[in-house]
């Protein structure tokens, strides 16, 4: 079950095309990355998602269609550029903003007290927003988009600025997010933080959708059937013919194989040649590396 | 529409509690009361002491028998026989006035010394004795020429002008009745000027501000950017109208008790004005001419005059303020960027302004009539003029062009505003906002 999903999305801006076409869904329920190099088009989608601005062409269907993606109320959005009122006090600039999601002055009220509270910040209601860090505002940030418990939340770049311990309590609220059924979509370009965190990714260059599906499955579908093997003793003299050795230091090998479904054949037929293994297994490429190339690749093709 | 009513609540109250707002809005007035206090009193200050002035006058200039000068506040003439030199050393005299023997009686110049340690006359002073001396000149040469003063005096006529009407059912309108109205016309015309530019820019520079502290991306996924300008504009003008209305009660109210306080009335100012100017107006003359004031302020339609005033007020702050939004949403860091943005906005400000001038002089030429037409310039041009009564139908037809440029204007930069705010980075010209206009949502 989808809960958004991308159909044929164009978007021009007078002689620049932004959005060329892409399509992706979104499970319900997991956290989501779009991913993509500068001016790929993720903030004009983004804005296109959360009804900022409208697609010449194709659609953005929310859970099916029940929901009005166009209604603030099921999306909470924190864009990559923090931005807040400086002379608002903490907890009227949280009312402010809740109220315009649609909140009653109640909902918002009981829903201030309880994010005030579970980030230990009651004491910083009265302050303005001016008074505050730059991690204690992006704090107030991510509890004004998450205070109206929006179905659909998209995060900008939500780790840029935080330190490590702030880091993490970003990194569990997320996941606490999740696991009451929100459904996360993330923007970032830091890909180890992708691998960390997202179930599904999408990535997006020149306007275009490249690359979607699970991470896993993405990752699979750009391996190359490399394994690594660290060893103790001699290496044989002769390894079966379906091995190629890529590189060899002292105690490791990487191999590559033809087909990585009879792993267990080669790791016997190893065992047999005498070899001590220590350690075998199979090479993913970091979806940092998969950025690289396919990004990579598009230029070049642009180029030519 | 709630979300519209949260955000003009909030640029309300975000502005109205504000210290800086509650201090011009109650200091104004009040540094208003105190300059005009203090040039009362420094006007008509004199010095504490009292000052005696011998005056030498030989031939009799300034009259034979009693001495044609008035005493000033603080200052005693006395007429004395003899020398300058034996007066110098006199206790009694702090100066000494002389007046030497006439030479030539067409000479038109005259020079009269005054010897004194100090400077005990100020400039308003020095006048006023100059004044008085050259009426006893004038009356002394008559009597040397062998004059008549009061067949003189009746060579000299009180001219005034006087429009009677023209057709049976013409408006009557007398000529104090058309100072009033300049005045009026004058005043409202320079509010209207002072509200657009001053609310104008106020809209303008927290559009930039929410700009370039990207808030307005948070606010656009809640509202509607049109909402977010609309609110903007309505809750700005809410404060330019609470700002105007607390002046336009403060402002007399404390006039009128700086008067009290300091033992002055409107009359006796008037007096001391028309003295230093040298006129010779009776009292009963100046009563006459303030209840004839009073009167036309009071006769003014001012059951027509305020609510159109409210009109004009609002139509213009709308139809400005919203283009000042949308010229804020373009607007970047760069300063000397941003003044050229909003030269061509201010541009028609100031013009109506000096047209306005012109317009409260000849309230019904054709360029006033033309220009109450032309919605960049109305709200200032025909506020100066409602004083003056003008043809009903001139009202009607420039409200309703006005009413429908501010709907028109506001359409226009909400298209703009809405591209605008989002924008970052790029150099924008007067092109680029015009293929703005004709983005897709």
């Amino acid at each position: 079950m989808n809960v958004l999903e991308i159909k044929n999305v164009h978007k021009q801006y007078a002689n620049h095309k932004a959005v060329n076409g892409v399509s992706f869904s979104v499970p319900k329920g997991c956290i989501f990355g779009l991913l993509g190099p500068n001016g790929a088009g993720k903030t004009s989608l983004i804005r296109i998602i959360t009804g900022i601005t409208k697609a010449d062409e194709g659609e953005v269907i929310l859970d099916g269609g029940k929901l009005d993606a166009r209604d603030p109320a099921n999306i909470g959005y924190m864009p990559e550029e923090r931005g807040l009122y400086k002379k608002m006090k903490v907890g009227d600039h949280l009312m402010y903003l809740a109220r315009l999601k649609g909140m009653t002055k109640i909902e918002a009220a009981n829903a201030i007290d309880h994010w005030l509270n579970k980030f230990d910040i009651n004491s910083w209601r009265k302050k303005k927003v001016e008074e505050l860090s730059k991690g204690m505002q992006q704090k107030v940030q991510f509890i004004s988009t998450v205070i109206h418990k929006p179905r659909v939340l998209i995060l900008d770049e939500p780790f840029s600025g935080l330190d490590p311990i702030n880091s993490n309590l970003m990194k569990d609220e997320i996941f606490e997010l999740k696991s009451n059924g929100t459904s996360i979509i993330l923007s970032t370009h830091r890909m180890e933080q992708v691998e960390e965190i997202c179930e599904y990714m999408v990535l997006i260059n020149q306007g275009e959708s490249v690359l979607d599906g699970s991470v896993t499955d993405v990752k699979e579908s750009f391996k190359e059937h490399l394994f690594r093997i660290r060893y103790k003793g001699e290496m044989p003299e002769t390894l079966p013919p379906s091995i190629t050795v890529t590189s060899q230091k002292e105690g490791e090998i990487t191999i590559q194989v033809q087909n990585d479904k009879d792993s267990n054949d080669y790791l016997e037929s190893l065992i047999r040649s005498g070899l001590y293994i220590q350690s075998f297994e199979e090479i993913l490429p970091s979806v940092n590396e998969i950025f690289i190339k396919v990004v990579g690749e598009t230029k070049e093709k642009a180029a030519v | 529409m709630e979300k519209l009513w949260l955000i003009i609540k909030r640029e309300y109250l975000s502005r109205v509690v504000k210290k800086s707002f509650i201090l011009t809005t109650l200091l104004t007035p009040l540094a208003l009361a105190l300059f005009m206090v203090v040039a009362g009193f420094i006007m008509n200050y004199q010095g504490a002491e009292e000052r005696n002035v011998a005056v030498i006058d030989p031939t009799g200039i300034l009259g034979t028998d009693s001495l044609g000068l008035k005493n000033e506040k603080g200052l005693t003439f006395e007429k004395v026989t003899g020398n300058v030199e034996s007066y110098k050393q006199n206790e009694k005299y702090d100066a000494i006035l002389e007046l030497p023997p006439m030479g030539e009686l067409m000479d038109k110049k005259y020079q009269v010394n005054y010897y004194s340690s100090e400077g005990i006359m100020g400039s308003g002073v020095i006048t006023r004795i100059q004044n008085d001396i050259e009426d006893n000149i004038y009356d002394y040469k008559a009597n040397a020429f062998g004059f008549n003063p009061d067949s003189l005096s009746s060579l000299s006529t009180n001219v005034k002008l006087e429009r009677k009407k023209l057709n049976e059912d013409d408006e009557e309108v007398s000529t104090t009745a058309s100072v009033i109205a300049t005045g009026i016309g004058g005043t409202m015309g320079f509010i209207m000027y002072f509200a657009v530019f001053l609310y104008g820019m106020m809209v303008m520079k927290s559009v930039t501000e929410e700009k370039t502290n990207r808030i307005v991306e948070i606010m656009v996924s809640s509202v509607k950017p049109f909402y977010l300008m609309m609110g903007k504009i309505l809750g700005v003008g809410l404060v330019g109208l609470t700002q105007v209305a607390i002046w336009g009660i403060l402002i007399p109210v404390m006039m009128a008790l700086a008067m009290w306080i300091f033992g002055m009335n409107a009359q006796e100012i008037q007096e001391s004005q028309n003295q230093m100017a040298g006129m010779e107006v009776d009292a009963k003359g100046i009563e006459n001419q303030v209840t004839e004031i009073i009167g036309e302020i009071k006769s003014q339609n001012w059951l027509l005059i305020i609510p159109l005033f409210l009109v004009y007020f609002l139509g213009g702050y709308m139809m400005y303020s919203s283009l000042f939004a949308a010229v804020g949403s373009a607007m970047g860091d760069d300063v000397s960027e941003n003044q050229s943005l909003t030269l061509p906005i201010t541009l028609p400000v100031i013009i109506a302004f000096y047209i306005m001038f012109a317009v409260v002089q000849n309230p019904n030429s054709s360029l006033a009539t033309w220009s109450s037409m032309v919605p960049f310039f109305s709200p200032i041009i025909m506020p100066a003029r409602l004083a003056f009564g003008p043809p009903w139908w001139e009202i009607v037809l420039s409200v309703f062009i006005l009413v429908a440029s501010v709907i028109f204007f506001i359409w226009l930069s909400a298209r703009i505003y809405r591209v605008g705010i989002l924008m970052y980075g790029k150099k924008v010209t007067f092109k680029e906002l015009g293929k703005w206009l004709f983005y897709k949502e």
